[in-house]
């Protein structure tokens, strides 16, 4: 008997800090563990007896790299459980800011943490030696999304200009035309984005998984819609809980979530991708078909691609809004707290980023429930390490752990969110 | 003549949302002429490379919260030219050392189904309460500014220049109008530490205190003024217990308003 291990202790070119392990006994995987010691900072317990009005500058605090996310998925979830709808131009104001977060988090993962793989660099900046325009120009892409998150938001990173009901303060049509310019460069260089990343080498690899996904029926899904699968799951927002269900494992700070009787499933850009491909801009759609994507893509190795036609789809979406913006009236919707409680889903970069808190009549909060979006993921990374290892066991060692370091990176895993959530070791 | 050997620049990271260590990565314009002047030794989020130290500049971003990372800061410092730590989790223990002044044990059951496999120590600390630290950058994030200044300023082999003052001063200096005086808006701005260029205000809204307590900060006196503004004790607590409730003075004055 025979028996090796893959082991990767400390990831790289991950937000946070995370593992990964494969067993390899008899040519075949026996055990599969990605391992998340990012140390827990209890952000669920800390949460009680805080004032409605904090939750969105305390959590985006859980992640630097999509603050945003956060921020939206709190006020959506408290708005919720205040019976108010936010609509018009600050509605449109939410989807600017979120544009802004997954433009400057894509092109982070396109350029920095994903593409280095594929041309066989261990950083951007050594691939910059030898791909010096397409790594500036993924920089000048990364700066004009978080210029936009700065515009809206006071600064890039944990941005303090949201708050429940809208704003603190909303821009005037004519500052906000300062932005097109440099959003009209960035929409030709996300063509051009696509158009190099298309041609990068790709394993294949097409898993059956479930897609799940917010979906809506007129946008490509930010922070409004229904939560829907591939395999017919269809639900409101609300109905999270009766699905979803978390639980631990004792070598992850990370909770696994898995849909009821179902098992693993995936967000993020494939899912996203895959459940409303018909909702993209008639730009990103042909950008997409162009670099040989159809309607569907499950090789998870060109989420590359997918990303790449998201930053598209942003930055059309944030030129439209530019457009047809006209300033509010008031910066943000009266507030009136209520007892009860209220849920909100929003696409973070990553994936579907959950929330639910409750509250008392005073607004303040008396429990709060997060779920990650990578920590959904975590289920169908394992998966994911357990096939294509057993399918490329012939692979020369040291490209074989590569590849599995890879497949970890394909879905931009937010170790810092997950913790109540990443380390991967591969044993054989 | 042979070229001088390049410095060697180390990133480790702690409890932390990684923010702070992303700002290196958010000086767009300026990193791959960073990349020249520093060889980048360890930088886990980064690159798969790591290089062995001694490091000549070591930036540290995160708090200490388990025994494991306890150790680990110590190595980190043994290998170490100059540390500095960046940012309120780095520097004041961050917002989870709101667990500083709760039940450890209670916290993991709120989160974790089976609170017994989590290792974590009851308090989170600064790096400072650790090893010794050559520099702290405040703020929550960090002003990536400064950390360019930081930088720079090693690599001249100077003292950083950074302001010292609250944030009332950035808000003269950007002409805005006072938003407590003006609007009766509660704000710490006149006991926070300068650094973010008085953003909240910009914005229309009080200053939260993200980048901690100024030095000799009069907190007492400024509770006072806020409790004319009709702020209640309790929401003077969570006013001073937010990203650095863990930072001595802010400590105190939240203390002093409870029970």
């Amino acid at each position: 008997m025979k028996s090796e291990t893959i082991k990767v202790n400390y990831l790289a070119r991950v937000e946070g800090e995370g593992g990964l392990y494969v067993k390899i006994k008899d040519n075949a995987v026996s055990e599969v563990k990605l391992k998340i010691f990012e140390p827990p900072r209890f952000f669920e317990a800390f949460l009680r007896g805080r004032h409605f009005s904090e939750a969105p500058d305390l959590t985006s605090r859980i992640c630097g790299i999509c603050p945003v996310a956060y921020q939206m998925s709190a006020v959506h979830a408290l708005e919720d459980a205040f019976g108010l709808t936010v609509s018009g131009p600050l509605r449109a104001l939410r989807r600017l800011i979120y544009c802004g977060e997954w433009l400057e988090s894509h092109a982070l993962h396109v350029f920095m943490l994903h593409a280095p793989d594929f041309l066989g660099y261990a950083d951007a900046l050594r691939m910059a030696q030898d791909h010096p325009e397409m790594v500036k120009l993924g920089l000048k892409l990364k700066k004009v999304g978080n210029d936009l998150v700065t515009f809206l938001g006071g600064r890039e990173i944990h941005p303090i200009n949201v708050r429940v009901g809208g704003f603190y303060r909303v821009p005037a049509k004519q500052e906000l035309a300062t932005l097109k310019e440099r959003l009209k460069w960035a929409l030709d260089a996300a063509l051009k984005t696509v158009r190099w990343v298309a041609a990068l080498p790709f394993p294949e690899y097409e898993p059956d998984y479930e897609f799940v996904a917010l979906s809506h029926p007129q946008e490509y899904p930010l922070n409004d819609g229904r939560l829907k699968s591939s395999r017919g799951l269809d639900i409101a927002i609300r109905d999270y809980e009766g699905h979803f269900v978390e639980e631990q494992v004792p070598y992850s700070h990370a909770l696994h979530s898995t849909l009821k009787a179902r098992g693993p499933y995936l967000v993020g850009p494939l899912a996203r991708y895959n459940l409303n491909f018909a909702r993209l801009s008639l730009l990103a759609q042909e950008a997409a078909r162009s670099a040989g994507l159809t309607h569907e893509c499950r090789n998870p190795f060109k989420s590359i691609i997918v990303r790449s036609v998201e930053m598209l789809q942003v930055i059309d979406e944030a030129l439209a809004i530019i457009e047809a913006y006209e300033m509010p009236d008031q910066p943000a919707v009266p507030v009136t707290p209520r007892a009860g409680a209220g849920c909100g889903i929003t696409e973070a970069p990553r994936g579907i980023l959950f929330h639910r808190y409750r509250l008392d009549d005073q607004g303040m909060i008396l429990e709060a429930k997060i779920v990650p979006p990578t920590a959904q993921n975590q289920k169908s990374m394992e998966s994911d390490l357990h096939h294509y290892v057993g399918q490329n066991l012939a692979l020369p060692r040291e490209r074989l752990t590569w590849q599995c370091e890879q497949l970890i990176r394909n879905y931009d895993p937010c170790i810092s969110c997950a913790t109540h959530f990443l380390r991967l070791e591969v044993e054989r | 003549m042979a070229q001088a050997r390049k410095p060697k620049l180390a990133v480790f990271k702690f409890a932390s949302c990684d923010g702070c260590q992303l700002s290196l990565l958010d000086l767009e314009e300026e990193l791959l002429t960073i990349a020249g002047e520093l060889q980048i030794a360890y930088f886990v989020e980064a690159s798969k490379a790591a290089v062995r130290g001694p490091y000549d500049l070591t930036l540290v971003d995160g708090s200490i919260t388990t025994s494991h990372d306890a150790a680990r800061i110590k190595k980190v410092r043994r290998a170490s030219k100059f540390l500095v730590a960046l940012g309120a989790c780095a520097t004041a223990g961050g917002i989870q050392a709101l667990r500083n002044f709760k039940d450890v044990q209670e916290f993991r059951a709120t989160v974790y189904p089976r609170p017994e496999v989590i290792k974590a120590l009851d308090k989170s600390t600064p790096i400072a309460a650790h090893v010794q630290v050559d520099f702290e950058l405040r703020g929550c994030p960090i002003s990536k500014a400064q950390l360019l200044e930081v930088i720079t300023a090693f690599l001249k082999e100077q003292s950083p220049v950074l302001p010292h003052h609250s944030v009332c001063l950035e808000c003269k200096l950007k002409g805005n109008i006072c938003v407590l005086v003006a609007r009766g808006l509660p704000c710490l701005g006149p006991v926070t530490h300068a650094g973010c260029g008085a953003i909240c205000p910009t914005y229309q809204r009080g200053c939260y205190s993200c980048f901690g307590p100024k030095e000799t900060p009069n907190t007492a006196s400024l509770s006072e003024r806020l409790s004319r503004l009709g702020v209640t004790e309790a929401n003077l607590v969570r006013a001073f217990r937010t990203f650095y409730a863990g930072a001595e003075p802010f400590r105190r004055e939240s203390e002093a308003h409870e029970k």
